[in-house]
C-alpha cells in the first residue's frame, strides 16, 4: 500500500465531508440532484472501505497509518486502518446504502437537509472508526452526534423534539464525562496517542497509575452511555423509536461506536500489564444487567418500535458482557454477532415502518398515543413515484420472519451462527481449562438463551397481531425502493452465514491481532513522515 | 491558585448537577453550561496551574517554566464544541416548548 493509495486511509473522512458540504449550496427543491451525490458518496465510501478491509486482511499484522498534517506520531493525530477499523468502515458504509435508498422513496423530503446530516453522519462514524489519538476521537463522537441530533428530529412533530431533547441533554452529558475521562487520562500519562499510551502506561508510577484508571473509567462511562448500558440507557428506547425508519436504520451501528471504542482502548492500553483487565468486571455484570433489561422490554413492547429499540439493548449488553469475559475465542464470536445484529436491527427499524403504515392508528395502544401527539402528522399521502411491491404481505411476512429468526438466534441465518460461536467459545473454554465453567459464564449462557426466547415469543405475538389478526385487511402501498433495502440486508445476514468461515477467519484474526497490540503500537510509532527516506523500516506503512 | 480553581470546579459541578436534574428546560440548558465551564476549567488545570507561564518554546528558555500547551488547545476546541451543541439544544429546547406549548422537559405538567 504505497503511493496514491496511502491516500485512501483519509478518504472515508473526507468524500463525506466534501458530499456533505457540497449538498448545502442546492435547494431543497432539487432532491433528485442531492439523492444523486448522497447514493454516489455512499458507494464510494462502501468501495474505499472493502479496498481498505481487503488490504488489511491481506497480510498478518498489516497496519495502515496515515499522518495527518504529516507531523510525527505521537504529537500529531494519526489514522489507524487495522482490521477491526477496516470492519467496522464496511459495516458502516454497507449499512448506510440501504437506509438512503429507502429514505429516497419519501423521508429524505420531509424535512431540510437530510443527506447533508446523512454525510455528516458518516464523515463523525468513519472517523471515530480510524483515528489514533483520543482528543480526536471525542471530535468525531461530536461531529458524529451533532449530525445525529439533526437526523433524531428529521421530519419533526413533538415526539420526536421531545425525544431528541432528552437525547441531546443525556449526550451532551456523556461529552462532558469523556472530556474529564481524556484530560485525566492527559494528565496522568501525558498523551493522548492512543498507541503511546499503551507503551507509556507500563512505566507508569502506582499514584498516576491510579488517575489513568480513574480517568479511563469516566471515560468508560461515556461510551457506556453510547453503547446502551444499564443503567445509562434509559435514554434509547425513545430516542430510536421516535426516530423516523431510515435514520434508525443507521443509528443501529451507533450503538456498536461505545462497543467499538471500548473494545480497542480496553485491549490495547488493558491488555498486558499491571492495569490488565481494568474494568472487565462492569462490562461483564453490566452488560448481564443490560440484557436483562431489554429483554424485559422486549417481552413488554406494545409498539414494534420499541421492540426494536430494546433489542439494540438486548445486543449491545450481549457484546458487552461476552467483551467483559475477556475471553478470545468468545471475543471473535462477538465481532460476528455485532456485525450481524447490526445488520438485523437495521432492517427491522426499516420493516416496522413498512409494515405499520398497513395498520389503522387504533392498531396497537401505542399507535394511540403516537396519535395523540401529532405523530400522523409526518403521514400525509405524498405523490410518490415508483414501482409498488407486488405480493406484498408476504415479502413483509416472510422479511419478518427472518428478522425473528436472526433476533432470537435459530437456525439459518447468521444470528444463530454469532450464539453458537459465543456460546461454545464460553463453554468450551471451561471444558479444556479443567471441567469447571464458572458461575457467570452460565448467567451469560442463560440471560442471552432467555434473551432469545423472548424475542421468539414478542416477534411471534407481534407478528400474528400485524399480519393474521388484522382486523381492516389493508394491504399497504410498499415501493418496491422501499423493500429492496430490507431484502439487501436479510440477504447480507444470509451470506454471513453461508460464508459463516471465512468471516469466522476474518474475526479471530482481528481479535488475535487486537491481543497482541504491539503490532499496532510499532506501526503508529515507526510510522514514517511522507517525504522521510526509508532507512528505518518496521512494521509501520507510511509513506 | 489551585484551591480557587478546585472551588470554582466544586461549586460550577455541583450548581450544574443540581441544576440538570430539574424539570425545566432552561434550568438544564443553564446546567450545561455550567457543568461544561467547570469542565473546560478542570481540562485547563490538568496540565498543571501556573501562572504568567507562555506555552511558547524558545531558545534558551528552560521547559519546567513553561505551560502545557496541549490542555491550552483542547480546552479551545472543547469550549467551540460545547457553546454549538448548547447552541443546538437552546433550538431544539425553543422547538420543544413551541410543539408541547410547556417547558417541562417531558413536553408535559406533571399531574398535581
Amino acid at each position: 500500500m504505497n503511493g496514491w493509495m496511502q491516500h485512501l486511509i483519509v478518504a472515508p473522512i473526507l468524500i463525506p465531508l466534501v458530499a456533505g458540504a457540497f449538498l448545502l449550496f442546492f435547494d431543497e427543491r432539487q432532491r433528485v440532484l442531492k439523492a444523486m451525490v448522497s447514493v454516489l458518496s455512499c458507494l464510494a465510501l462502501a468501495a474505499v472501505a472493502i479496498t481498505l478491509l481487503r488490504f488489511s486482511g491481506a497480510e498478518a499484522g498489516f497496519q495502515g497509518v496515515y499522518l495527518l498534517g504529516n507531523w510525527p506520531a505521537p504529537f500529531g493525530i494519526v489514522l489507524v486502518v487495522d482490521r477491526l477499523s477496516a470492519l467496522m468502515l464496511v459495516l458502516a458504509s454497507v449499512l448506510s446504502i440501504p437506509a438512503l435508498v429507502f429514505s429516497l422513496a419519501r423521508w429524505h423530503a420531509a424535512g431540510p437537509h437530510f443527506h447533508t446530516l446523512f454525510q455528516l453522519l458518516m464523515m463523525g462514524l468513519n472517523g471515530a472508526f480510524l483515528t489514533g489519538d483520543l482528543f480526536n476521537l471525542f471530535v468525531f463522537f461530536e461531529v458524529m452526534l451533532a449530525a445525529s441530533y439533526g437526523l433524531l428530529m428529521h421530519g419533526s412533530g413533538s415526539m420526536r423534539v421531545k425525544a431528541g431533547l432528552h437525547y441531546i441533554a443525556v449526550n451532551l452529558v456523556a461529552a462532558l464525562c469523556f472530556l474529564i475521562g481524556v484530560s485525566t487520562i492527559y494528565g496522568s500519562v501525558g498523551t493522548l496517542n492512543m498507541a503511546d499510551l499503551a507503551l507509556r502506561i507500563g512505566e507508569l508510577d502506582p499514584d498516576r497509575r491510579m488517575l489513568l484508571e480513574a480517568g479511563a473509567s469516566v471515560l468508560g462511562v461515556a461510551f457506556l452511555i453510547k453503547a446502551g448500558m444499564w443503567p445509562l440507557n434509559f435514554w434509547l428506547p425513545g430516542a430510536y423509536s421516535a426516530a423516523t425508519a431510515p435514520v434508525a436504520g443507521v443509528f443501529a451501528i451507533m450503538s456498536k461506536v461505545g462497543v467499538y471504542v471500548i473494545l480497542r482502548l480496553s485491549l490495547l492500553v488493558f491488555g498486558e500489564g499491571e492495569s490488565a483487565g481494568h474494568g472487565l468486571n462492569v462490562l461483564l455484570y453490566g452488560g448481564m444487567a443490560t440484557i436483562l433489561f431489554g429483554t424485559i422490554g422486549v417481552l413488554a413492547s406494545q409498539a414494534l418500535g420499541r421492540l426494536a429499540s430494546y433489542s439494540v439493548l438486548v445486543s449491545s449488553g450481549t457484546l458487552l458482557a461476552v467483551l467483559g469475559l475477556g475471553n478470545g475465542e468468545v471475543t471473535a464470536g462477538a465481532l460476528f454477532y455485532l456485525v450481524s445484529s447490526t445488520l438485523t436491527i437495521s432492517a427491522f427499524f426499516m420493516l416496522i415502518e413498512l409494515v405499520e403504515r398497513g395498520q389503522d392508528a387504533g392498531a396497537s395502544v401505542l399507535a394511540v398515543t403516537m396519535e395523540a401527539y401529532g405523530d400522523a402528522d409526518e403521514e400525509e399521502p405524498e405523490t410518490e413515484v415508483g414501482v409498488t411491491m407486488p405480493a406484498t404481505i408476504a415479502v413483509l411476512g416472510t422479511c419478518f420472519a427472518a428478522i425473528g429468526i436472526l433476533l432470537s438466534g435459530l437456525p439459518p441465518l447468521s444470528g444463530f451462527v454469532a450464539k453458537f460461536v459465543m456460546l461454545s467459545g464460553m463453554i468450551g473454554a471451561g471444558v479444556q481449562s479443567g471441567g469447571t465453567i464458572p458461575a457467570p459464564v452460565w448467567w451469560i449462557v442463560a440471560l442471552m438463551i432467555l434473551s432469545g426466547l423472548a424475542a421468539l415469543i414478542s416477534m411471534t405475538r407481534a407478528g400474528i397481531r400485524t399480519f393474521w389478526a388484522s382486523m381492516e385487511g389493508t394491504v399497504p402501498r410498499v415501493l418496491v425502493m422501499e423493500m429492496a433495502p430490507v431484502l439487501v440486508l436479510l440477504a447480507l445476514t444470509l451470506m454471513l452465514a453461508v460464508k459463516a468461515g471465512p468471516a469466522m477467519a476474518y474475526m479471530e484474526e482481528t481479535v488475535r491481532a487486537l491481543q497482541h497490540p504491539a503490532g499496532y503500537i510499532e506501526a503508529v510509532s515507526g510510522a514514517r513522515r511522507a517525504g522521510e527516506a526509508a532507512a528505518t523500516t518496521t512494521a509501520g506503512e507510511g509513506d | 491558585m489551585e484551591f480557587v480553581l478546585a472551588l470554582a470546579i466544586g461549586i460550577m459541578t455541583g450548581s450544574g448537577v443540581w441544576l440538570i436534574l430539574r424539570p425545566r428546560t432552561y434550568q438544564v440548558i443553564i446546567g450545561l453550561s455550567l457543568m461544561s465551564y467547570a469542565v473546560n476549567l478542570f481540562i485547563f488545570g490538568v496540565g498543571g496551574v501556573k501562572s504568567n507561564a507562555a506555552p511558547l518554546l524558545g531558545e534558551g528558555v528552560d521547559i519546567a517554566a513553561l505551560a502545557d500547551p496541549v490542555p491550552q488547545s483542547l480546552v479551545l476546541t472543547a469550549i467551540v464544541i460545547g457553546f454549538a451543541t448548547t447552541a443546538l439544544f437552546l433550538v431544539v429546547l425553543l422547538a420543544a416548548r413551541g410543539l408541547t406549548g410547556t417547558d417541562h422537559v417531558d413536553g408535559r405538567e406533571q399531574p398535581k
